[in-house]
């Protein structure tokens, strides 16, 4: 399989937005290493910081200060064929707003980055029913966006997300948008596809309901790391979770 | 399972990461097709002004067509006929042209087209930023962007401009019809009349991708991350 241990690495990084005159700290300083195959968790409220974590992670915006490495590849010295071709085959993505492309069927969406793959048209159309049958849409795949629910959309970006066998699957609230039950199936599904396929699956989340499945989660607040936990030792904060609630 | 992307390397070596990704020509051109196809009325909306203004350039070339068809005959009354309708005609003139006030106003009627044009493009760019932003993070490169406006655009001018050519034309040969009868019809040179046509259909086509060339260059500069933003 891979060769490194760890498939992301955070090393220090910054990020401040300026609004004008104010600057706003969204991160201050992550450090974070992130091992290959596991299901890993950033848990934190809203305004955290983890979207923002999420897009230097994905590739999608640069740190102010700081690197992310990749694979031990440093994205910060990537040029745009290179950053453009990591987005395509490294990385899956797979959003709150399930961005699924409205003017294309679930098919077409899933054979998308297996085109700019350079993949052939047959396979690729081979490939995503796999895919679609793979998370229960298998029947489904000339329907459009605006005739699939919320979970069965969030099911095509899965799919889409897998399309070129990618190394890691980062997800950003993927069931912000869902109600409970079809949020469980879409992280049970998640689940399941980190372990068959050997995929690391990192998802922003404060849905407490991912801790569950989680192999590591980390603890963001105010745009530092609060604490990571492995899962033996996550079933004591759990726990305590669970009396605070009650 | 990712063995062909992880090529055995030391740490730090960017051997990893390659640079292919790629849209096909005929691909591009099925999505564009398929994205007009499914918007299209808003297609349809963007498409009409330039359906206009080139109908109004082909009606122009078209009855310049007729009248010279009417010249060629050497006929004195046809000669008159022509003077009469408001053609300018000094006795020596072996060909008629448009007038420069008609060129003038199809000159405007074209550079008004243009503006409408760059207006709802860049309104479609707008509504369509999380589509870009998406198709940048599955790979898309900033060209695939470009690429795939610009064949819209050119494919949108295409049909428009060619309806836009014909039914100016007929209107130019009904017109002529209608003041000098059948003759104007049948004099007419078929192969400056299918000049007039290519031309006029020409200019449509230029003018469709020259309006969608800077929303085009806006969409395809766009980050993922500003086009993720984007509440919709
Ligand atoms: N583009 C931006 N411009 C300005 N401030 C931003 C921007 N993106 C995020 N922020 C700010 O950074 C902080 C962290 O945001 P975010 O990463 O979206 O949090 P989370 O995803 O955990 O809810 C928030 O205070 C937010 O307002
Ligand atoms: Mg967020």
């Amino acid at each position: 399989m891979t060769t490194n241990k760890n498939i992301v690495r955070v090393t220090n990084v910054t990020k401040t937005f300026q609004l004008g005159k104010i600057a706003v700290h969204a991160l201050k300083g992550v450090e974070l290493e992130i091992p290959t195959g596991q299901y890993v968790s950033i848990m934190g409220p809203s305004g955290s910081g983890k979207s923002t974590l999420f897009n230097m992670i994905g590739g999608l915006d640069k740190p102010t200060t700081g690197k992310v490495y990749i694979d031990e590849v440093d994205v910060s010295q990537l040029d745009a064929y290179e950053l453009a071709w990591l987005r395509c085959r490294k990385i899956g993505y797979i959003f709150q707003t399930f961005n699924i492309i409205q003017v294309m069927t679930a098919l077409e969406n899933v054979t998308l980055p297996m085109t700019f793959a350079g993949m052939r048209n047959d396979e690729a159309i081979e490939k995503a029913m796999g895919l679609l049958d793979l998370v229960g849409l298998g029947d489904r795949f000339q329907h459009k966006p605006f005739e699939l629910s919320g979970g069965q959309q969030q099911r095509v970006a899965i799919a889409r997300a897998l399309a070129n066998d990618p190394a890691i699957i980062l997800a950003d609230e993927p069931t912000g948008n869902l109600d409970l039950k079809t949020g469980e199936e879409i992280i049970n599904l998640l689940q399941n596809l980190s372990h068959e396929r050997d995929v690391t699956v990192i998802s922003a989340t404060h849905d407490i309901k991912m801790l569950n499945v989680s192999d590591l989660v980390v603890w963001i607040r105010d745009g530092r790391i609060d604490k990571i936990e492995s899962r033996d030792e996550l079933t004591i904060s759990v726990g305590r979770i669970d009396a605070r609630n009650a | 399972m990712n063995n062909a992307d992880h090529p055995t390397q030391s740490p730090g070596n960017v051997a990893g990461i390659r640079r292919q990704v790629v849209l096909p020509l005929g691909k591009s051109i099925e999505i564009a097709y398929n994205s007009i196809r499914v918007r299209f009325f808003r297609s349809l909306i963007t498409t009409l002004s330039l359906v206009l203004a080139v109908s109004f350039l082909s009606f122009v070339n078209v009855s310049t067509d007729v009248a010279n068809g009417l010249l060629a005959t050497g006929q004195p009354e046809l000669r008159q006929a022509l003077v009469r309708a408001g053609y300018d005609l000094a006795p020596e003139d072996r060909r008629a042209d448009s007038s420069s006030k008609q060129r003038w106003i199809v000159l405007l009627s074209l550079l008004v087209c243009a503006v409408g044009i760059v207006n709802a493009q860049l309104m479609a760019v707008t509504e369509r930023f999380r589509e870009i932003g998406t198709m940048k993070c599955l790979g898309a490169l900033d060209r695939f962007v470009m690429r795939l406006f610009l064949l819209e655009a050119g494919m949108q001018g295409l049909v428009g401009a060619a309806a836009g050519a014909l039914g100016g034309a007929l209107f130019a040969l009904l017109n002529g019809f209608i003041l000098f009868g059948g003759q104007a019809v049948r004099l007419v040179p078929a192969n400056e009349l299918l000049l007039s046509l290519l031309w006029a259909t020409a200019a449509g086509c230029l003018l469709s991708l020259i309006g969608v060339a800077y929303p085009a260059w806006v969409a395809a500069r766009m980050q993922p991350v500003e086009a993720m933003r984007v509440e919709q």
